[in-house]
């Protein structure tokens, strides 16, 4: 049972790790709570459905993800930008953004459920758990996105600004950081990461177009959890959160529906002790 | 052209008009029209109009109607208030006679309120929870006579029905692969009329023959009804060593399950319930990965259960280039039930006519159909019981009843195959 909990969460780890990531970048630098995140993924997997019945794997990809960056920015630069000074407005925008998209996603594929062909079909044994191929290449993509988003953050004189702007806005600008086009980065990488999470995800998931909200709940658990605008934060929530769901399926088999219920209960618990999250500064501080 | 003439013009008019809307029946279909379940109950509705129009169309008294479907978008998926709205404007702002259709229980509910609250019939097409009719008909007829069911069974018998099925599958595993007491996963949706069934289901596998299968539970497990993944579920039902996994899922998890099951080649026969597995739509939403699969259907290709199946079939077919499935099946045999009700009671009084629907005795799609002294639809050998499908070779096939022996009689129909194992649980399991 150890070994079962080990191998799927770190699977589950890897998505919402993706996911939260790029959630994260976008609160920290352009202070957007982006609840359309996850319609972005969910926009991904449907433009590579949508791609692959004219072209190969690659081409698909890649035009999907263009597709859903674009989209992002645009987003930005016409509703969330002009607005973001007001934060209760930006997140009902979003909230309406997402819901948007969900509506021409029904418009365009109906509410039939699709699917999107594995690249990697079968399984392999790991400590005696199946783990599908696919799942396993899901993990190393989001281990190599996570990774070149670190190394573009960390490595990068961008990456650094974004950075700077993430962890003090009044600072940043005083240092000639242009805050607006910190912001404009930070939106586009997060989009970018949900469009490569829902291009990993697509080829194991069910595309439906209510298929964002599930994972959105989780991302905004993972994210407030790791320390709201904390991007180490957010990965860590992530993996708690995944260990979670995978520990109550496989301790209370009966209980499993509960999963996502227990995840949230930890998050409460842990907030009741520390209510910055394991890395953010307090909620006093951040205001 | 005079005062005189214009005035016969206008006459005329009046009376053409008049007649017209005096000889149309308006019959509203209730569904979640973006939705294959509303859209199928939709095509099975305009099928059955179709043919009584073209037939010249429902003889009431003296005076011949023509039906008029409304298309009523309940948007019932995602709001139970959307539905009944629907349903209220149907009534009021589109003046619709009858109604038909509906697939969540919930909505389905709060929209049989509303047509009790006008006085109008309303044939159920696709919603099982027993609960719709069984205590509101019977114990509250004045009221609630307005309502039938024509589709599915309701959740009760739908219990039987799978339970039977997944004594097949069983025995399948008993037989084939010599074990004598197979290992039974249950894997249920968490909801309220999943309950029922898991606790029947775990009592009836395990207690001993002739009562019972003689086979051992190993687990339950209870995922959401949208739950996305089930990996760890399958993982842990692996790991219990069961052969059989009998499912009761009627929600969109029915997919993931499937595909999850088909790519990590589970050695565990499934086989009970699973909606999403009913649809043609099956392979293409796993990937081809939910082979094998088997739940209970209503309807199975080359499946004669009475005389109008196949036409019935091959007409949707070739209309709509798809296959049916349970709400086309219903509403396709409910618009014919209330057009026949309605030339038998000679009148469109509605306690009239609710008198006549209550005396169908009517041969449909899916099997002989009489209500209950509930208004619900009668199951058992005769009348309507399902079929038991699987996915083989690309296709649905029906594997169940085939030489089901009850109540001292033999039920078997044309076209039925016996069950296949999954080859990776033979390959598993076979001593």
């Amino acid at each position: 049972m150890l070994a079962a909990i080990l191998v799927n969460g770190l699977v589950l780890s890897g998505i919402y790790g993706m996911l939260a990531l790029g959630f994260a970048l976008t609160y920290g630098v352009a202070r957007i709570l982006n609840l359309a995140h996850t319609a972005f993924y969910m926009a991904a997997a449907y433009a590579l459905f949508f791609f692959l019945g004219l072209m190969g794997f690659a081409p698909a990809a890649l035009l999907s993800a263009l597709l859903v960056l674009g989209l992002a920015l645009l987003a930005y630069w016409f509703f969330l930008e002009p607005l973001k000074e007001y934060e209760a407005t930006v997140l009902i925008v979003t909230i309406a953004l997402a819901l948007l998209l969900q509506e021409v996603a029904l418009l365009l594929f109906g509410g039939h459920f699709r699917s999107v062909p594995a690249l990697l079909p079968g399984f392999v044994e790991i400590l005696g758990v199946r783990v599908a191929q696919q799942a396993l290449l899901a993990l190393l993509f989001a281990g190599g996105v996570l990774l070149l988003a670190w190394a573009f953050l960390k490595g990068t004189r961008l990456g650094l600004s974004i950075r700077a702007a993430a962890q003090d806005q009044e600072a940043a600008e005083l240092l000639g950081i242009s805050l607006s086009r910190a912001g404009y980065w930070a939106v586009g990488l997060g989009a970018l990461l949900a469009a490569l999470a829902g291009l990993a995800v697509a080829p194991m998931a069910t595309l439906e177009p209510h298929m964002w909200m599930p994972p959105l709940l989780v991302v905004l658990a993972a994210v407030v959890l790791g320390g709201l605008g904390s991007l180490p934060g957010a990965l860590l929530g992530a993996l708690v959160l995944a260990f979670a769901e995978v520990t109550v399926v496989n301790l209370v088999p009966g209980g499993a529906f509960l999963r996502t219920a227990v995840a949230l209960l930890i998050l409460v618990l842990v907030l009741v002790l520390r209510p910055e999250g394991l890395f953010g500064a307090s909620f006093a501080e951040e205001r | 052209m005079g005062r005189i003439g214009t005035a016969v013009l206008w006459a005329v008019a009046l009376l053409l008009g008049s007649g017209v809307s005096a000889q149309t029946l308006r019959i509203g279909v209730v569904g979640p029209m973006a939705f294959v379940q509303g859209e199928h109950t939709w095509y099975g509705a305009t099928l059955a109009a179709e043919e009584i129009n073209r037939a010249g169309g429902v003889q009431i008294g003296n005076q011949r109607y023509r039906i008029e479907l409304i298309r009523v978008d309940t948007n019932e998926m995602t709001s139970v208030t959307d539905a009944a709205t629907a349903v209220e404007r149907a009534i009021t702002a589109q003046r619709v006679d009858f109604l038909v259709g509906g697939f969540r229980s919930e909505a389905v509910l709060a929209m049989t309120e509303v047509a009790a609250d006008y006085r109008k019939i309303f044939i159920i097409t696709g919603a099982a929870l027993d609960g719709l009719l069984a205590g509101r008909v019977d114990r509250n007829y004045e009221r609630f006579k307005y309502l039938f069911r024509v589709s599915p069974n309701k959740s009760s018998d739908l219990a039987r029905t799978s339970l039977l099925l997944a004594g097949e599958v069983i025995q399948a595993v008993r037989q084939q692969l010599g074990i004598p007491r197979p290992r039974v996963a249950i894997l249920a949706e968490r909801a309220a009329w999943a309950d029922p069934l898991v606790e029947t289901a775990g009592r009836l596998f395990a207690a001993p023959p002739p009562q019972g299968y003689g086979a051992e539970v190993v687990g339950t497990w209870r995922p959401s009804a949208t739950a996305t993944d089930v990996t760890p579920e399958l993982t842990a039902i692996q790991r219990a060593g069961a052969q059989v996994i009998f499912t009761v899922l009627s929600g969109p998890v029915g997919v993931p399950f499937g595909r999850d099951w088909g790519r990590l080649r589970i050695p565990a026969a499934p086989v009970g319930i699973n909606v999403e597995a009913q649809q043609e739509t099956w392979l293409r939403a796993t990937d081809n990965l939910g082979t094998y699969v088997a739940t209970l259907n209503s309807l199975a290709p080359g499946v004669a259960i009475t005389p109008r199946t196949i036409p019935f079939i091959s007409t949707f077919q070739a209309r709509f280039r798809q296959f049916p499935i349970y709400t086309a099946s219903g509403a396709y045999g409910a618009i014919h039930i209330l057009a026949e009700a309605l030339t038998r009671a000679g009148t469109t009084n509605v306690d009239a006519v609710v008198r006549a629907l209550e005396a169908t005795d009517y041969t449909g799609p899916t099997g002989r159909i009489v209500f209950d002294r509930t208004h619900d639809v009668t199951w058992g050998p005769g009348y309507t019981t399902g079929l038991g499908v699987q996915w083989v070779g690309g296709r649905m096939q029906a594997f169940w009843p085939r030489n089901w022996q009850v109540e001292g009689r033999v039920v078997s129909y044309a076209g039925v195959r016996p069950y296949q194992l999954p080859p990776w649980v033979v390959e598993a399991w076979r001593r």
